[in-house]
């Protein structure tokens, strides 16, 4: 009985612990990893402080306004703004605000620039659309507080730079106007704004920087028209080009007065080709034109004559102007040879007199330079010394300075597509041989201090030491594959069209390669990558094959460009070849069969419904011929609101013979009526998805039966009124509509309609349940449902009785045409935060318990276990429910902050969330990518089947020294008994 | 809670009109964010993982972002009429999204209410509902700690099989433990003394 109560007791204790995702202070960075990017960098802007860390204020593509460390490209302060908030421009104001403008020139923030702490916001209102500017003046004083000069929405202001307040306004009302520059002369009380009437009329306002009159206004009329952007050549003159692009228009208006010269290209260059455009630049007197194959500089000499400079027909950048003393302007070109850079610097009065000319190597794989930023300092000799920021074309930012790359950052990744994963080469015999700890000392004393760590006895050097030790384990991130699937390669594809991959044992880039087919070329205008599949996994014949990945990619925006495949190495990150296909690509399908060689087969699907099958090879073929009947795709067209099944009909009957082309059929189409519904959400099971088992046991023993289908689709459609933003509708006339429907059959399995509710709607599927996150507009909260489809054909079946005597329906036939006999549970919960992403966890049997990965509107990954997604739950589950784990009925899903996997960190603009399973039953690896990286491994139901990172050997050492011990001294009291009780 | 109320108070009795129109259809939401310091999580031992400068506010699910100004201040400007969502999101503390109505008949009056409790906000001014703590607390050595690991349960029930077993044997009737004596000879299952190499010598 003892032992009995004793062993409850044990059972007591395993049990309390608490389920959840939960980590330790001191474990972070133990398992998981987390890196910072910006995107890439459209405009960067150098902090001119005298005293203290030099800094460079930087605004990107990814809509990230950052301050980075000069020295070593760290991130001091980072904001991220929202998808709709573009920044169209930043400066420095009195050596201490960041000013951006932004939302197409209506907001206008100010930041302090040692800690990113918004100062004050301003929203600027204006008559019509137009381009905004954004001017710092440095010298344009009001009442002691320098003034902001920013046109937006067709309308300039003065605004104090210390409180935002806008000082005066002036509108520019004129229908037609349009405004191409913004200037401020130093050293006067003037703005002019100049721009364009109707196309061919050049306008010119005058305005007194003090209080907005207007001075002057003054046009003149250009019957040949304008194209393209003007470049500012003084601050009175500018440069334009006619419409034809052949013609150079150099305007100035000295003192208000209009004067123009008009030049032709082909006088100032002989064998010009093509219509040109202009450059923009901001180095007085010189601008820059480019045609298809040239690059031209030409400089401005007195009253509009115009004189070549420089012509090269090299990938040339250009930076803007840098004022390095009173009257001398000095700006950056960087021109490529073929394994480097060159970067010059010269004065803008004096071409041919470079203050700098050096020679940087540079890796091929980061491509072109796009951008590039001039910064100087002063040598302690006292002459001008200049570092150049630069942004590749693989959106990576580099510090060049003396010759040299000081530092970079590849923040490409800022900007992932697709991500998969890859497992690293096998180890082999003599190539990486494990580490032996060095002597049992080491290794004892390793394990004191963790000892003492768990017993909370270490003191904070120990604690330090402990931590160090457990970062420094250089077994996570070898180069080859661990027996539990921990370690991987993260292939992921940017935006840049560079492949990169990255260790998952500590995040470091292991290769990357700009992707030649997404490189720009004639075939292929603006080649944009679209998706990564996993194109060869070797694993039991073709061991000695390197696995390898097929990139996606088209030629242009459009769906019906045509297509470009990629076959990359995942050990080496070599291309292994690249197609360029004759066709478009619409939709890629992934096949479940390989060839010998482990290749797997993809069906492309192009713009007129053929399908088209790789690898090109006859072994495929007669594979795929085999399986010809069993292919069954879908396709959404969320524009028509239609859902349709496809399946393959014969080879293509087109002119050109082609084994590999089969035309398609289509088997049924699922309408949505356009009036009231709107699709917006599909989704499908994940194809590598495993499930353990089909039955599910229930109280009572009773078993229920999982529907398990590959070919289920989940589908929510709105209102079309309530497709727009959450408050533009009212609960009456918005609905959301949820469909499961078999992708085969074209069949609706389950429907139900939430009213008074509206997108967006996420959703995930996953074995035989779909959770979706949508917006209760009459509660006003977010609310998340879950459906879960149970097979009930089989549900007769359970009777003993009945299989031994054969009654049972295992072997009736299966028809397409009978309504399978399902049944569905759901249930909605409350649920408090915006979602991002939602993802499942995924296990390499799938018998560990799931848990649902909630990318939260404040970047966070929360992990939440299926068990509060249970259309079981009732409010008083019995006991027998209880036993079995339903937990009661609450009408808000919890939110228990140790359940954060992201912890005390933020993804910042969070965009998906990619769950891969380790060989270790218990763990899967989770990856959330958005501006920022992040990853971790998870083990939704604790590491069941191996000992966690903390397990005390030394502990056990000691309990075991202990326990021999004890034996031994009651062998010594037994036996001393023993002698006693004989000599009695 | 109880620290966070005075301050609560106070801030209704001194904080500006919350809500103002704009111009035409579209208003402006302005509001506060008060993080109320030194509660909690500061005295623990380390730094509060969210500063003033990393906490945005959205509006329904992100169409809006917007920053905090250094007195916790932030506005939404060009908002049209309707009902809203205002989350804030702050590292570090767990705040309720707030449903707010910006009336279009009559301009400036607006009614918010927190969502998660359905408490009406009189003012906007967004208080977490509660810190969030991150990590496992470790707990401090204590002996119990220890005895609940799975090595010291495995001790403790040694021990208690040598010195409470024999107690137990000790109070057991003679008689009967004569009798269990013999049987244990009879079916010779060895005494502890006798498993042990040394003890098979005598």
């Amino acid at each position: 009985m003892a032992i009995r109560s004793f062993f409850l007791f044990i059972l007591f204790f395993s049990s309390s612990l608490s389920p959840v995702f939960s980590l330790y202070e001191d474990q972070v960075g133990l398992m998981d990893w987390h890196q910072q990017y910006i995107g890439k960098v459209k405009q960067a802007v150098f902090s001119s402080q005298r005293a203290g860390r030099k800094r460079v204020v930087v605004s990107t593509e990814e809509n990230v306004i950052a301050s980075l460390d000069l020295r070593h490209g760290e991130i001091f302060w980072r904001h991220l703004l929202g998808a709709d908030d573009v920044i169209d421009g930043i400066d420095i104001g009195l050596g201490k605000y960041v000013i951006t403008l932004s939302s197409g020139g209506s907001i206008l923030r100010s930041w302090n620039l040692p800690d990113g702490q918004m100062v004050w916001e301003s929203s600027l209102q204006g008559p019509k659309h137009s381009k905004s500017f954004l001017l710092v003046p440095t010298n344009l004083k009001f009442d002691k507080d320098n003034v902001l000069v920013v046109f937006s929405n067709g309308r300039l202001h003065a605004i104090s730079c210390i409180d935002g307040e806008v000082l005066w306004k002036k509108d520019f009302e004129a229908e037609s106007f349009e405004v191409q520059q913004v200037i401020q002369p130093p050293g006067s009380d003037l703005i002019y704004v100049v721009g364009f009437a109707a196309s061919y009329q050049f306008e010119m306002y005058q305005i007194n920087a003090k209080n907005g009159e207007l001075l002057k206004h003054e046009s003149a009329s250009f019957s040949s028209g304008f194209s393209g952007e003007v470049s500012l050549v003084s601050t009175e003159t500018v440069v334009a080009l006619d419409s034809t692009g052949s013609i150079l228009l150099t305007i100035s208006f000295q003192d208000g007065k209009i004067s123009s010269q008009q030049t032709p290209i082909s006088n100032l260059v002989e064998d010009s080709l093509g219509p040109a455009v202009i450059i923009p630049s901001s180095v007085s007197g010189i601008f820059a034109i480019k045609t298809d194959a040239v690059t031209v500089f030409i400089r401005v000499i007195g009253e509009g004559k115009l004189e070549v400079v420089e012509k090269t027909t090299h990938e040339i950048a250009v930076s803007d102007a840098l004022s390095i003393s009173e009257d001398q302007q000095a700006f950056a070109l960087i021109q490529h040879a073929s394994s480097e850079i060159h970067l010059t610097v010269k004065l803008a009065h004096d071409w041919d007199g470079n203050l700098l000319k050096e020679s940087v190597k540079m890796d091929w794989q980061r491509g072109l330079v796009h951008k590039v930023f001039i910064n100087n300092y002063i040598r302690t000799d006292r002459s001008y010394g200049f570092r150049v920021l630069i942004v590749m074309e693989d959106h990576s930012l580099l510090l060049l300075q003396q010759g040299e790359i000081v530092w970079s950052r590849e923040d490409g990744l800022a900007s992932i597509i697709d991500v998969t994963t890859s497992e690293l080469p096998v180890e082999r015999n003599g190539v990486s041989v494990a580490k032996v700890e060095h002597n049992l000392f080491e290794w004892l004393k390793g394990h004191m201090l963790k000892l003492k760590g768990t017993l909370m006895l270490a003191s904070p050097e120990d604690m330090a030491a402990i931590q160090s030790m457990r970062l420094k384990s250089s077994e996570k991130s070898k180069m080859t594959r661990d027996h539990n699937g921990f370690r991987k390669l993260l292939i992921v594809l940017t935006r840049a069209g560079k492949l990169f991959a990255l260790h998952t044992g500590d995040g470091r880039i292991v290769w990357s390669h700009l992707l030649r087919s997404l490189h720009k070329s004639e075939a292929c205008q603006s080649p944009i990558g679209l998706n990564l599949y996993q194109w060869q996994v070797p694993h039991h014949h073709a061991m000695d094959e390197n696995p390898s990945v097929l990139v996606v990619s088209r030629c242009g925006p459009s769906s019906d460009t045509p297509g470009v495949l990629s076959f990359v190495d995942t050990y080496t990150g070599k291309e292994l070849s690249s197609l360029s296909l004759d066709h478009a690509v619409v939709q890629v399908i992934p096949l479940p069969y390989t060839d010998s060689t482990e290749q797997r087969l993809h069906l492309l699907i192009n713009a007129d419904k053929h399908a088209h099958l790789y690898p090109k090879t006859s072994e495929a073929l007669s594979i795929f011929k085999r399986e010809f009947l069993n292919i069954y795709w879908y396709s959404v067209e969320d524009q028509n609101g239609i859902i349709k099944g496809h399946a393959l009909k014969c080879k293509c009957t087109g002119e050109v013979a082609d084994e590999f082309c089969f035309d398609t059929r289509d088997l049924w189409s699922v309408v949505f009526p356009s009036e009231s519904e709107k699709i917006v959400a599909t989704v499908t099971r994940k194809l590598n998805e495993v499930v353990h088992t089909q039955a599910k046991v229930v109280a009572d023993q009773d078993v229920m039966y999982k529907y398990i289908s590959r070919n289920l689709l989940f589908v929510a459609t709105v209102a079309p009124k309530g497709s727009g933003e959450i408050g533009s509708v009212t609960p009456e006339e918005s609905w959301l509509v949820a469909y499961l429907i078999d992708t085969v059959t074209g069949r609706i399995l389950h429907r139900v309609t939430h009213h008074g509710s509206q997108g967006p709607v996420h959703a995930v599927f996953s074995e035989n349940w779909v959770v979706y996150h949508y917006f209760n507009l009459r509660a006003h909260r977010y609310e998340m449902s879950v459906i879960e489809i149970y097979d009930q054909s089989r549900a007769d079946n359970k009777d003993v009785w009945k299989l031994v005597l054969g009654k049972h329906n295992l072997t009736s036939p299966i028809s397409l045409f009978s309504r399978p006999e399902v049944i569905t549970k759901s249930q909605s919960y409350f649920f408090t935060h915006s979602l991002k992403a939602i993802a499942v966890t995924s296990t390499a049997k799938g018998i560990t318990s799931k848990q649902l990965l909630l990318g939260t509107i404040g970047d966070q990954v929360l992990a939440l276990d299926k068990r509060f997604l249970d259309p079981r739950r009732t409010v008083n589950p019995t006991q027998a429910e209880k036993e079995e784990g339903i937990i009661p009925l609450t009408d808000s899903l919890p939110i228990i902050p140790q359940s954060y996997v992201t912890h005390a960190l933020r993804v910042e603009g969070l965009r998906g969330i990619i769950t891969v399973p380790a060989k270790l039953e218990s763990t899967t690896l989770v990856f959330a990518h958005g501006v920022d990286l992040f990853f971790t491994q998870l083990a939704p139901s604790r590491t069941y089947d191996s000992l966690t990172e903390d397990f005390s050997y030394a502990l056990l050492l000691i309990t075991i020294v202990a326990l021999v011990a004890a034996i031994f001294v009651t062998w010594r009291l037994s036996e001393r008994k023993e002698l006693q009780e004989k000599w009695r | 809670m109880a620290a966070v109320t005075p301050l609560l108070l106070l801030l209704l009795l001194s904080s500006a009109p919350s809500f103002s129109s704009g111009s035409r259809n579209a208003y402006n939401i302005n509001g506060r964010v008060k993080i109320p310091q030194g509660l909690g999580l500061g005295t623990k031992g380390y730094a509060l993982p969210g500063r003033m400068s990393n906490v945005k506010v959205l509006l329904n699910g992100g169409q809006n972002i917007t920053f905090l100004r250094p007195d916790g201040y932030f506005s939404f400007h060009n908002i049209p009429a309707g009902t809203h969502l205002i989350e804030v999101s702050a590292i570090g503390y767990f705040f309720s999204p707030v449903r707010v109505d910006v009336s279009a008949r009559n301009p400036g009056k607006v009614q918010a209410a927190l969502t998660e409790n359905r408490k009406g906000l009189s003012e906007l001014v967004l208080e977490p509902l509660r810190e969030e703590q991150y990590y496992e607390i470790r707990e401090p050595f204590s002996i119990m700690s220890l005895l609940k690991s799975p090595m010291g349960l495995m001790v403790g029930f040694m021990l208690a099989v040598a010195f409470l077993m024999p107690k137990l044997v000790e109070n057991m009737d003679p008689e009967e433990m004569r009798r269990a004596q013999e049987e244990m000879r009879s079916q010779g299952v060895p005494s502890l003394s006798s498993l042990l190499p040394g003890g098979a010598m005598n």
